[in-house]
């Protein structure tokens, strides 16, 4: 059991998390034709833009209300009006999703009642879904707005079903955390068919956000679920939850539709995996193909040859509760010691962390600690690598953002096949790091300390 | 609310402002701030802008209040290099939670300000406004104050919400607060005659260290540099110096402005971009320098250092000629002080096919025809939609211009380069010119292009079977693709038509209409 703690301090040091509004943007990114929308000035959108063009390196589409002080004071009903109005007339989108800020949530706009009278103002957006959800910049994290957004989309547009109509059997919900990228989600889409499944994603990333050159002009989301196959999720026999944060949205759609769900809270490691592949099977009623059984076979294999690497390192990670639970579970299931964990936001898997204390804390925090306890890797997002430099140990990123690397939406943590390649990942970066910073010297013999234990080549 | 409007208006009637001076007496009472369109917006805020503009200041603590989304999702995005601290590298924000919002933050940004003072004791710290604790009326002025007087350091309120306007307005808003609390505060150790200040640089990239050597080797010592690679006691002993370069007018007009006014700096708005801009400033900073006391013979030094500089780069370029030849180059850079760099691709057989002349004044537009010619394609939206547009209708083989809108010409298949604030080349001065023909002639010959804009296989089968034309052996058909592809973009179109399919290109260039909409 961990200690959960919140870091004290009045100054936040580079932060490691980032606000609720744009995680909400980032689940509408998942919807085909959508076009998310921040009430807010438009610095709120500008930043959230700009980070997610810098991870993705794509097009993204996310659009203001641009609150100006005027309307700060005396109220935005109109902003969001005519905003909904040009990007109706511009954008034609299949979907507006609409997120608060700081900025509007201190006024207390009632937003979905300004939604109300527009769309009776307006009759030629009454068939337009507009999906509002409360995210104030001041509360929670990232990860927040996403679920939140997620449960809300569940909530408006996903249609009642009676109990006890019939389903189609073979027919899935994925709800996946925003931990998964979209590789991950095409992973598991992959897995999900292999046992003759059809899933819906929702929300669905990797028909946005994979990279794809696309195929019609669009200034909205180029790809993803839409409005129409969301409706029709209440016809699906199970719903799978992907991170604790899924929760909220898998009882959404339960208390909607009666869709049973299964909450998977980790999909990295071997054990996850095989708890994942053998429910697929018993719901699919189909065994499991070899293909899994050579994957869990080769994941086994990379097990053995990085434990050697990994190991009983000593790991400093920074990660948003769901992507800390998961990947320090699977760390630790290799045998490192995960002496610094910090995140983001409150989440009840934080107790479940197999380490001492989970700081919801920054950068600044994680840097102290992982010297504090002699940390020798680091995985945290891209903000991290300065900390990393200064700390002079390895640095694995992970989460978002990823702005200085390429292919983070193709990086994988899932399934049998995205554990072994993430293993692998870290066990030749810490390789890498011995033969570039810890060669052995005649030096390194000589000196031993006071209790007479050799000094390592490496730190361990 | 507190947000200071009395800076606001004083920055809207700014007479240094060539745009302003033109405008009615009504007009100017509009403020220069675009319209907002909700739903068409795009841009940064006026927070955005004044930590832009002041960021490059490395040695002081850039401390933000305001909830998590101000600083958490905005850090880290500019590369402005440092010769020492890396201080401004660090992000320090309040992260105004719930309570903070129902109390008033005010009590812990005092904290905060204290906190940083006791971890890294900066020379100096900024703090920023932004919306929510502007809404709620806390007064980061006043908490200064207090903290000035308890830490005994210098604490610079910038007040910059967002709400306040666009990017543009909190680029001048931080000049005002360097003004105000800043610049004439402290005295240089010492002075010479050849001291200047550089103002609007802000050093992305180290770029500015590519002119530094020059101006080094003259004896030019720049005071203070506003705001590339600044440091605090430079800055506040600027108002010493004897002349100074205005890089920026679009951001930081009214420093140079008021600097004049106030200790009689004289300045004047010059570019190191492109051959002769660069030559053009030296020698304006020489001259400048001669005339408020610096010794006669710097002029005929300066003269020599251009020359062989000149000399220098002419030399370079010429190899870039023949394989420039019949290329065309759509530039979208807003239309500032591009001047210089299209005479520098002139020279080098490059042909412009347009350019953006969204924030040129009327004198950048007689220069682009007059570079140009009367027919010169200009475009004044640089919405995506018009970009691409303007990318097909020119046939253009490249497109320069600002990471926003990569898109529209990446996914169409067209080389494109990246010219603006986020690029990681540095094209300042002399040599910056020819690593910019370095970076064109790869992007231009690089072998994927070809490669790209072939079809799958399976795709030409497909178009085949579909006009009956007889299959062709593959090599030809690689070759017509690769002539094709090559010619222009518009080839493409008709290919793309042709298959019954847009392939390519036109469908992202609407798709980048969102991801573009964050810039300038």
């Amino acid at each position: 059991m961990a200690i959960v703690s919140t870091s004290e301090k009045s100054c936040t040091v580079n932060p490691l998390k980032m606000s609720q509004p744009i995680g909400g943007s980032f689940a509408f990114m998942g919807l085909r034709g959508a076009m998310p929308l921040l009430h807010g000035s438009q610095g709120c959108t500008s930043f959230g833009l700009t980070l997610f063009v810098r991870h993705f390196r794509e097009a993204v589409p996310m659009q203001t209300t641009a609150m100006s002080e005027v309307e700060a004071v005396f109220g935005g009903q109109e902003n969001v009006e005519q905003a909904i109005l040009n990007i109706y007339n511009g954008a034609k989108p299949e979907i507006i999703g609409i997120n608060s800020t700081g900025l509007t949530e201190i006024k207390g706009e009632d937003v979905e009642r300004f939604i109300y009278l527009i769309q009776q103002k307006h009759p030629q957006l009454e068939r337009l879904p507009l999906v509002y959800v409360s995210t104030p910049d001041f509360k929670g994290a990232f990860q927040d707005g996403w679920d939140k957004t997620v449960a809300r989309m569940v909530e408006v547009l996903v249609h009642p079903v009676e109990t006890g109509r019939a389903r189609d059997p073979a027919r899935i919900n994925v709800l996946p955390g925003c931990h998964l990228t979209p590789g991950d989600l095409n992973e598991l889409r992959t897995i999900l068919e292999d046992f003759g499944l059809k899933p819906s994603f929702l929300p669905d990333l990797a028909g946005s956000l994979d990279g794809q050159i696309p195929d019609e002009f669009t200034p909205t989301t180029i790809g993803g679920i839409g409005v129409d196959e969301i409706a029709t999720m209440g016809q699906a026999a199970w719903t799978i939850a992907i991170g604790a944060q899924m929760q909220r949205a898998a009882e959404a759609m339960y208390a909607k539709t009666g869709v049973r769900f299964r909450l998977f809270e980790r999909l990295c490691g071997l054990v996850p995996n095989d708890e994942f592949i053998a429910f697929l099977s018993k719901i699919s009623d189909r065994p499991v193909p070899l293909k899994y059984r050579r994957q869990r076979g080769q994941l086994a294999d990379a097990m053995l040859d990085a434990h050697f690497y990994i190991g009983g390192r000593k790991l400093a990670i920074g990660a948003e509760p769901d992507l800390l639970f998961d990947l320090s579970s699977m760390l630790y299931d290799m045998g490192a010691n995960i002496a610094v964990a910090v995140t983001t936001t409150a989440s009840p898997v934080l107790q479940r962390i197999r380490t001492e204390e989970v700081l919801i804390g920054d950068l600044e925090d994680l840097e102290e600690l992982a010297k504090t306890h002699g940390c020798n890797l680091l995985i945290t997002h891209s903000h991290g690598r300065q900390a990393a430099s200064r700390l002079n140990i390895p640095f694995f990123r992970a989460g978002f953002p990823m702005f200085d690397r390429l292919g983070a939406g193709h990086q994988l943590s899932v399934g049998y096949r995205g554990t072994r390649d993430l293993i692998f990942g870290l066990a030749n970066l810490v390789i890498a790091d011995r033969e570039a910073k810890h060669q052995p010297t005649p030096d390194t013999w000589r000196s031993v300390d006071r209790d007479f234990k050799t000094v390592p080549s490496y730190p361990q | 609310m507190s947000v200071d409007t009395s800076a606001i208006e004083d920055v809207f009637n700014e007479p240094g402002c060539g745009r302003n001076d033109n405008k009615t007496a009504a007009e100017r009472t509009m403020g220069c701030t675009r319209q907002l369109k909700p739903g068409e917006a795009g841009g940064g805020c006026a927070f955005d802008g004044a930590k832009i503009a002041l960021q490059p200041f490395t040695d002081v603590a850039h401390l933000v209040h305001g909830p998590i989304a101000c600083e958490g999702n905005s850090w880290d995005n500019r590369g402005s290099a440092s010769s020492g601290s890396d201080l401004w590298r660090r992000s320090f924000t309040t992260d105004m939670n719930e309570t903070d919002v129902i109390f008033g933050g005010e009590k812990r940004l005092y904290q905060a300000i204290g906190e940083v003072i006791g971890k890294f004791d900066p020379p100096a710290v900024f703090v920023y406004q932004t919306c929510v604790p502007a809404a709620i009326g806390d007064d980061i002025k006043a908490v200064c104050k207090a903290a000035v007087a308890k830490f005994g350091k210098p604490i610079i309120p910038v007040n910059s919400p967002g709400f306040v306007g666009s990017k543009n307005l909190g680029n001048k808003l931080a000049g005002e607060a360097l003004l105000e609390h800043v610049i004439g505060t402290e005295e240089p150790d010492y002075t010479t005659p050849y001291d200047i200040n550089i103002i609007g640089e802000y050093n992305l990239s180290g770029e500015f260290w590519q002119i530094k050597p020059l101006l080094d080797e003259l004896g030019i010592r720049i005071l203070s540099c506003i705001s590339g690679d600044g440091k605090y006691h430079e800055l506040a002993c600027s108002h010493r110096a004897k002349a100074a370069m205005l890089v920026c007018s679009k951001a930081m007009i009214n420093v140079a402005r008021k600097m004049e006014e106030r200790y009689g700096i004289p300045y004047f708005e010059g570019s190191f971009y492109g051959v002769q801009d660069s030559s053009n400033s030296l020698r304006t900073i020489a001259r400048m320098l001669i005339e408020r006391g610096a010794p006669l013979e710097l002029g005929g030094r300066t003269e020599a250092v251009i020359m062989r500089e000149e000399a220098r780069v002419r030399a370079a370029i010429e190899r870039f000629k023949p394989r420039f030849k019949g290329k065309k180059v759509l530039l979208i850079t807003g239309g500032v002080k591009s001047w210089s760099v299209v005479a520098a691709l002139q020279e080098a057989g490059l042909e412009i096919a347009g350019t953006s002349v969204k924030k040129s004044t009327k004198e950048d537009k007689d220069r682009i025809k007059e570079l140009m010619g009367r027919h010169a394609l200009m475009i004044e939206e640089a919405a995506p939609r018009d970009i691409y547009k303007m990318l097909m209708n020119s046939r253009a083989d490249m497109m320069l211009s600002g990471g926003k809108s990569q898109f529209v010409a990446l996914k169409a298949m067209i080389p494109w380069l990246d010219i603006n604030q986020e690029r990681s080349q540095a094209y300042m001065g002399y040599i910056g010119m020819v690593k910019l023909m370095e970076e064109i002639d790869k992007a231009l010959y690089n072998p994927i292009w070809t490669q790209l804009r072939r079809p799958a296989p399976w795709d030409e089968a497909e178009v085949n079977r579909q006009t009956n034309i007889p299959h062709t052996d593959s090599h030809a058909a690689e070759n017509s693709t690769a002539v094709r592809g090559h010619s222009s973009a518009a080839g493409f179109k008709e290919r793309a038509n042709a298959s019954g399919r847009w392939v390519v290109g036109h469908i992202s260039a609407a798709q980048a209409t969102c991801a573009v909409q964050a810039s300038e």
